[in-house]
């Protein structure tokens, strides 16, 4: 991983000034080609976690328990290189939430540990429905069947109630399925689920272990589906990529993603929050304490957006005329700026990924009460998206989006409002 | 001297020596796309009018030929054009900065968060109760949208409660609610409102019970609707009786969009616009309700709350936290939360301070975060403003004096206590912040402050076309009684009767125009 980071370094320093002609239009291309590429690798590694799962569910045990996580795993690196498309593009906005919905009440879905998660005594009659155990379901006055676990069962229970953290779909809720709940607080560990909480008859443990499986087939298959719903859409005639606005308006959405994600979602509500509050259950792949994978790929989606190259699953790379190109015509120290930028950013979420990959500390570690070096670790990397997003504020100005509309753009222009 | 503006839909400037507000639209933005490329106006500088020009700009349009210039974003620069679909309420102020994103994210994870009893291993998240209608701010305001009355008796009533009070025992009490230092005397056991929750070990205060009737009402053309009146009751007293003189309001949460802009309407606006004793005659009396902000330690303006309890979105938020949720916070310090001198079990659970709190359990700096998000909540934008059957439904809106109450436009303050988002914008909440005198069929009989027991705030009405698509309901009025917008109209009684009368006796097609009107919010 080391060597890929280097890789990643060389290839942001050593762009040649003339590699591409920059126009806008090409610059949208290649931002669509980099969509459409991410989210097919995210179809490609959801397929490999089907076969897994299958194999998992066909012979429980622990080789094909940690055959399934990893492929979960391995499915994540694109998946969360695609994440620079939201916060722009209304398309993958509207879709998010049924395929990265967190966090999540997991006692909806499965057993959970009673002292530690409370019970059904919650105001959200959902909390600890256990959909998994229950084959009828009579919550609030609302009767549910449940006999047959199907994608359209899960659909209908996505964010039931109004509670956004009622997630019966998606990656997390996969995730649960396959680690159990992390029952170690802020000490070293993640969720421990056994391999037999999937095996029939008697060896069955957990209870219901063919519905469980059922309920992982089920929310496999529409991971799959949705994620085949958005490869189309940035194909050569898909919606997605048919919307994306010509000229500025394009550069615009681009921009807002790159800024949003940096700033708002990861350095703010996915990292700060979790070191403010110095709780293990704030962190995004909290099941599996996949979090840094899951930081470091955000990140990483943001500069393969502003450097128009993306290395896919299979080693291939898919580039072309670059947002990186467009400002160095306009400005090349700014382009410098940015690419140091997200350099240094990269650097800093290596090391966090480096401590996870290695197993010397995990995300949810890091941020616990009293960590001081692991909290430095985090903040390290909060500190390189702020600063990245300074300059992409400047890139903002720079390329004259301030009259169209992009989102953020008060602290750019000049702040008098309507009315002085 | 004038000054030239250019505002786009994200709210950029540009000044030469008169105002153009050209409302510009980005070529993928379908609000836009329709309406506003139209929208060439010349004004003066607002700064620079006289009060008597900037209350023409306010006044409501005799002009139902076309939208108005800047109609369509109800929020001004603020406006979420992104998002209309179960997250239309859910959006950042969309003309915020990357930096205030940051806050705004963070804020919405503290308003998602689950707060746990005390002690917890996660010392950042316990302190939950001991009495609680709700463990997370998000369980209320579901969606950041509108709550609703239980569906049936086995539906929880988690997005509503009983406020509960008694009337003042003594002078001195009295006194202090006439100097407007607090709003009403809490029930000696019970409190200010009723918990339904409590944490293991302790028991709840009581369940809320409903009980409706059918009223029917004729409208002039002879069809008649069918509205349901409310009988509320308490039962499962978990603390003994209640006070003999014991007064009850139910509320359901409020939809949580333009809260930040609501604030920054500078007081003299809504004060001009208040009349109590009705001196121009027209049958409506505007009050304003005064009360003691915590945050700003002085009586200030109301703003926030059914009955305008509250003058500060930061004090509206942390006596919710307080009340609603049982944590204790800078301006509601009490770790009990809503426990009372007569519920010393209660009194005696243990709190949830200690770690990233300090001696709080929610610290300044999380209501702080809070407070941003609360005020940041993007109204969604109008996209049908200029069709034919809505502008017919506005012309009869306007006709029938709703706008009377139901001021259409505002202005923002632009100073530096306003957040940068919120400075300087024509708002179009439909409210005029004051108390009326809504009829006995509304009443709550409960007394808050100065406002009476049939008092009640103007309603904001912008968004509320989106109440079905976020939360999936049609509820409407205090406590949900209206299933409907028709419902909610014909429900409006006292001073509103004049304007209720030209709804019910329109016909059918004009009523349905006004209702479109209303949905186009």
């Amino acid at each position: 991983m080391i060597k890929r980071n280097m890789a990643f370094v060389a290839a942001l320093m050593l762009s040649s000034p003339t590699a591409f002609a920059a126009n806008t239009s090409d610059v949208l291309n290649t931002y669509a080609d980099i969509a459409h590429a991410g989210f097919e690798d995210s179809l490609t590694t959801a397929r490999t976690l089907k076969s897994a799962i299958e194999g998992l569910i066909a012979s429980p045990s622990d080789d094909t328990m940690l055959a399934a996580r990893t492929a979960w795993i391995e499915a994540r690196v694109p998946y969360q290189q695609t994440e620079a498309y939201r916060f722009g593009n209304v398309a993958v906005d509207e879709w998010e939430g049924k395929v990265n919905a967190w966090p999540l009440d997991e006692g909806l879905i499965d057993y959970v540990d009673g002292t530690l998660y409370g019970d059904a005594s919650d105001e959200n009659p959902f909390y600890a429905a256990n959909i998994i155990a229950n084959t009828r379901l009579k919550v609030a006055g609302q009767e549910i069947d449940a006999t047959g676990i199907t994608p359209a069962l899960l659909r209908d229970l996505h964010e039931i109630d109004e509670v956004e953290s009622n997630v019966a779909t998606g990656y997390h809720a996969i995730e649960f399925l396959l680690w159990g709940q992390d029952l170690n607080g802020t000490g070293p560990g993640a969720g421990d689920r056994p391999a037999s909480d999937f095996a029939s008859g008697d060896a069955c443990t957990g209870g219901n272990c063919d519905r469980r499986s059922a309920y992982l087939l089920a929310a496999t298959d529409l991971l799959i589906s949705d994620l085949v719903e958005m490869t189309n859409a940035w194909g050569e005639k898909g919606s997605a990529r048919a919307s994306l606005p010509e000229d500025k308006a394009g550069l615009s959405i681009i921009l807002t993603g790159l800024g949003s994600l940096s700033y708002g979602e990861l350095a703010g509500e996915r990292m700060r929050l979790g070191l403010m509050l110095q709780d293990p259950e704030e962190e995004h792949d909290c099941f599996s304490d996949n979090t840094h994978n899951s930081h470091y790929y955000d990140a990483l989606g943001i500069a393969n957006v502003y450097s128009g190259s993306y290395t896919r699953v299979d080693g291939s790379t898919v580039n072309g005329p670059s947002l990186s190109d467009l400002v160095r015509g306009l400005s090349p120290e700014l382009d410098t700026e940015m690419s140091a930028k997200l350099v240094a950013t990269q650097a800093a979420m290596s090391v966090l990924k480096l401590h996870g990959d290695q197993g010397i500390m995990s995300y949810d570690q890091m941020i616990g009460e009293g960590n001081e070096g692991g909290a430095a670790i985090v903040q390290a990397a909060i500190d390189g998206l702020v600063d990245q997003t300074k300059t992409i504020e400047r890139i903002v100005a720079a390329v004259e989006l301030d009259e169209i509309s992009i989102e953020g753009s008060d602290s750019l222009d000049d702040p008098e409002a309507v009315f002085q | 001297m004038a000054l030239t503006f250019l505002v786009a839909a994200s709210g950029h400037i540009s000044f030469g020596h008169y105002l153009h507000i050209i409302l510009r639209m980005n070529n993928t933005n379908k609000i836009c796309s329709s309406i506003l490329a139209l929208c060439l106006i010349t004004l003066p500088a607002y700064a620079e009018m006289t009060a008597n020009e900037r209350a023409q700009i306010l006044a409501p349009t005799t002009d139902f030929s076309a939208a108005e210039p800047g109609e369509n974003l109800p929020g001004g620069t603020a406006t979420n054009t992104r998002r209309f679909d179960r997250e239309a309420f859910s959006q950042p102020s969309q003309n915020m900065s990357f930096t205030d994103r940051a806050d705004f994210f963070i804020g919405n994870g503290f308003f998602k968060r689950l707060w746990v009893t005390a002690p917890s291993s996660t010392t950042s998240a316990d302190g939950l109760g001991p009495l609680y209608n709700a463990r997370a701010c998000q369980r209320c305001h579901l969606k950041d949208g509108r709550g609703h009355p239980p569906e049936n008796a086995e539906d929880s009533a988690v997005s509503m409660f009983l406020r509960v009070s008694i009337p003042a025992q003594n002078e001195e009490q009295a006194g202090a609610i006439r100097d407007h230092l607090i709003n009403v005397v809490p029930e000696p056991t019970y409190g200010g409102q009723l918990q339904d929750i409590a944490i293991p070990g302790h028991a709840p205060e009581g369940h809320m019970t409903i009980a409706y009737e059918d009223v029917e009402v004729a409208f002039g053309d002879g069809e008649i609707a069918t509205l349901r009146s409310p009988s509320y009751g308490v039962t499962d007293l978990g603390y003994g009786d209640m006070h003999p003189d014991a007064l009850f309001s139910p509320r359901i949460a409020p939809p949580m969009i333009g809260l930040g802009l609501l604030q920054a309407i500078s007081e003299e606006e809504i004060l001009a616009a208040a009349d109590p004793n009705d001196a121009n005659g027209d049958g409506i009396s505007g009050t304003a309700k005064f009360i003691w902000s915590r945050t700003n330690e002085r009586v200030m303006l109301g703003r926030f709350g059914w009955k305008l309890g509250n003058a500060t979105l930061a004090d509206q938020s942390s006596e919710a936290m307080a009340g609603d949720i049982g944590i204790a916070n800078p301006l509601f310090p009490n770790l009990s939360g809503d426990c009372t001198a007569n519920q010393q079990s209660c009194l005696n659970a243990p709190a949830g301070i200690g770690g990233p709190g300090g001696n709080m359990e929610a610290s300044g700096l999380v209501m702080d975060k809070i407070f941003f998000y609360s005020g940041n909540l993007a109204v969604p934008a109008r996209r049908t403003a200029n069709d034919a059957d809505v502008l017919r439904g506005k012309e009869l809106f306007y006709t029938a004096n709703c706008t009377s109450c139901h001021t259409p436009k505002h202005a923002t303050r632009n100073d530096e206590d306003v957040a940068h988002a919120l400075r300087g914008q024509l708002i179009w909440p439909y409210t005029d912040l004051l108390l009326h005198d809504m009829g006995e069929g509304l009443a709550d009989g409960r007394p808050e402050g100065s406002a009476t027991g049939s008092e009640w705030r103007t309603a904001p009405l912008w968004g509320i076309g989106f109440t079905d698509t976020v939360n999936g309901h049609t509820y409407y009025l205090h406590d949900g009684r209206a299933r409907n917008l028709t419902e909610a109209i014909l429900w409006h009684g006292g001073e509103a009767i004049a304007a209720r009368e030209a709804f019910r006796t329109m016909e059918k097609p004009d009523r349905e125009a006004m209702i479109t009107f209303l949905e186009s919010l």
